[in-house]
């Protein structure tokens, strides 16, 4: 498969009053056309500024430190504005949380998809906008587009605003859609409506997605591939089947059993003790050790380099490294090594 | 039917005015009642009216019609509710959904969490007001070293322990949690819900838990009811509930829970609920044993 997207060893900090804030630390992955990986991981971890870093959508205090980012092909990471302007809309778009202040209360619906469309497309007549702006409000499965497209947001519900978003967003056919929560602010029975719906124009257009999320149901849903972050770097990345099926990063594990589902029945659920670390010293060796409880005394020491566990699944950590294999059998069973393998 | 009712709502029905002529019925004739040492859940998609009962059970908000009993005080009576105010004030607290804007960004933590003392003249037990916070920040976890930090330092998991701290001080009898923790991450979701199980096992706390992640509330609650336009559908113990519930919209509700397993959640298809098929002028009748349904005219759906 074509490669749509791929990012080389991206660092990206902020400059802020206390130190650098390192938000990004060298994270690398690639993205195939009709494809959707979806980004876990608590707030704060990065998600977020990875995605608008590869946009250039980042405030004038974010500097990219290293790494590249190649689109189609083509290595954009010293483009400047000018030249990102033309692709933003055009090759990626983005998909934002909250679709009540992403629209303009003043305007009509239909009247916003327009403008998206007039820009992507210069030079429509009236009537040929307006036909595209009923096509694209069609295919985001809003029926009686042309009577809807005079409606004001206020007059949709939640689902329907966060459909008229996306139809925004595929105003400019993006061969990469960048989709950044877009299912927290809604209710439960419209999350799934907008997950099928995400899922099916991606089938059809072919496009690349990057969902960021850090609600593992919905990754669950969507998601052909799953890369989770912690502390500003991809810790575990594989298939969907493979990060939930069988987790080899011990944050992976602690995300999924901290789900109700995984304590069904217990009295407690099992929560990942402390708080992410923060990013303006990151501490020495794994971030997520301090955190662990099947930490190795190495946690503390060296960061663990990405190991591989077949041809698409790979974690970083020191779990796999073929000595700790040896010694522990690479499986983490509960209280096999707290006594020699930590550092108290 | 009364078994040591710590709150009992009857009818309840409150209105919001839109402009002189039309009003919004945000809640209809809703009937619960929570016992000591219960946790109770409303569950129910936005805008069915589960914030509107938060407050009207903590006098914030007028009911048009019914009544709150809290210990058998009716609360929106002006006598009862003088008579008993420093009670009333005290033994029901409300932690918000969003702690970033329910807690004031010009106080230190340990202003925050001595205020509700400092207004209600209670002697600090344990010397200082500033001792009193630190007792209650290690109380919900919250390490003492923030004590002079102001609330936009601390994440939001922090935060939500700190609005919890600073409800604990008044040794409440009934908690009203309005969303605790949708806005926070999975893990932290995990510790502040094992707190709640904590606390209650420790003190005895009633809760009155508002969610809409259901998953969280199978795990937490006691019992739970079932939310649809303003209107209570189905009421029952959470077990129940959850294997055999009877309301067309609860089982529409309860089939779009995501499952975290790629295999199952992509065959999921969820149950589809239209607002035809709903019943406004249901008859709330009994099914089972403490299992309650919004029946159409009293007939069987």
């Amino acid at each position: 498969m074509e490669k749509r997207l791929k990012v080389d060893h991206l660092s990206i900090s902020f400059d802020t009053p206390q130190g650098e804030v390192e938000a990004v630390r060298d994270v690398s992955f690639s993205l195939s056309s009709g494809e959707v990986l979806a980004l876990v991981g608590e707030s704060g971890c990065g998600k977020s500024v990875l995605c608008r870093g590869i946009m250039k959508l980042l405030p004038a205090s974010a500097k990219m430190k290293s790494g590249s980012i190649y689109v189609n092909g083509v290595d954009i990471t010293k483009f400047r504005e000018r030249e990102m302007q033309k692709m933003r809309g055009r090759v990626f778009s983005m998909v934002f949380q909250d679709p009540l202040t992403v629209l303009n209360p003043t305007l009509t619906v239909g009247a916003q998809i327009a403008e998206a469309v007039k820009i992507k497309t210069p030079g429509l007549s009236r009537d040929e906008i307006q036909k595209r702006v009923s096509e694209l409000l069609e295919l985001v499965g809003i029926d009686r587009s042309l009577e809807r497209m005079k409606y004001y947001p206020h007059q949709f519900s939640g689902g329907m605003r966060q459909r008229s978003v996306m139809a925004i967003a595929l105003a400019g056919n993006p061969s990469i859609l960048f989709a950044d929560e877009p299912t927290t602010a809604l209710d439960v029975m419209i999350q799934a409506q907008i997950l099928d719906l995400l899922r099916r124009i991606q089938k059809t257009l072919g496009t690349a997605t990057v969902f960021v999320s850090h609600d593992l149901g919905a990754v669950a849903r969507v998601a052909d591939r799953v890369a989770v972050m912690y502390a500003g770097k991809i810790v575990e990345i594989g298939t969907a089947e493979e990060l939930f099926y069988d987790p080899k990063h011990p944050y992976t594990i602690g995300l999924l059993r901290s789900l109700p589902s995984y304590s069904k029945g217990c009295g407690t659920l099992s929560a990942i003790p402390g708080m992410p670390p923060p990013l303006l010293h990151p501490p020495k060796g794994d971030a997520f050790a301090c955190r662990n409880e099947y930490a190795l005394a190495i946690d503390y020491e060296e960061e663990p380099p990405m190991f591989r566990v077949t041809e698409t699944h790979y974690a970083a950590t020191w779990r796999l490294d073929a000595r700790a294999k040896k010694r522990y059998g690479g499986q983490i069973k509960k209280g096999d090594e707290n006594e020699e393998g930590r550092i108290t | 039917m009364k078994k040591e009712g710590l709150l009992e709502v009857s009818h309840l029905t409150c209105l919001y005015p839109i402009s002189k002529k039309t009003e919004i019925r945000a809640v209809s004739d809703v009937s619960f009642q929570i016992r000591s040492g219960e946790i109770f859940g409303l569950i129910g998609e936005s805008g069915s009216g589960k914030s509107t009962i938060a407050r009207c059970v903590m006098n914030l908000l007028k009911p048009a019609n019914g009544s709150v009993f809290y210990r058998g005080i009716d609360i929106y009576d002006k006598k009862e509710y003088r008579k008993h105010k420093k009670m009333l004030q005290t033994e029901r607290q409300l932690i918000f959904q969003d702690s970033g804007s329910s807690l004031n960004q010009r106080m230190k933590v340990h202003e925050v969490i001595a205020e509700p003392m400092k207004i209600q003249r209670r002697k600090p037990l344990r010397g200082s007001y500033r001792a009193e916070a630190e007792f209650q920040m290690q109380h919900v976890g919250l390490d003492v070293s923030y004590l002079d930090q102001y609330p936009a330092e601390l994440s939001g998991g922090q935060r939500q322990r700190l609005a919890i701290a600073r409800a604990l001080t008044m040794e409440p009898k009934l908690l009203v949690a309005d969303e605790p923790i949708a806005s926070l991450d999975v893990s932290i979701q995990a510790q502040i819900v094992n707190l709640f199980l904590h606390l209650r096992e420790e003190h005895g706390f009633s809760f009155l838990f508002i969610a809409h992640d259901l998953a969280m509330a199978e795990f937490l609650c006691d019992r739970v009811g079932v939310m649809y336009r303003g209107r209570l559908v189905e009421e029952a113990p959470v077990k129940e509930l959850f294997e055999r519930p009877i309301h067309p919209y609860t089982k529409a509700l309860l089939s779009a829970i995501p499952i975290p397993d790629p295999v199952k959640e992509r065959a999921r298809k969820p149950a589809e609920f239209h607002e035809g098929d709903f019943f406004f002028d249901g008859e709330w009748t009994q099914e089972r044993a403490e299992h309650f349904v919004l029946r159409e005219g009293g007939r069987t759906l």
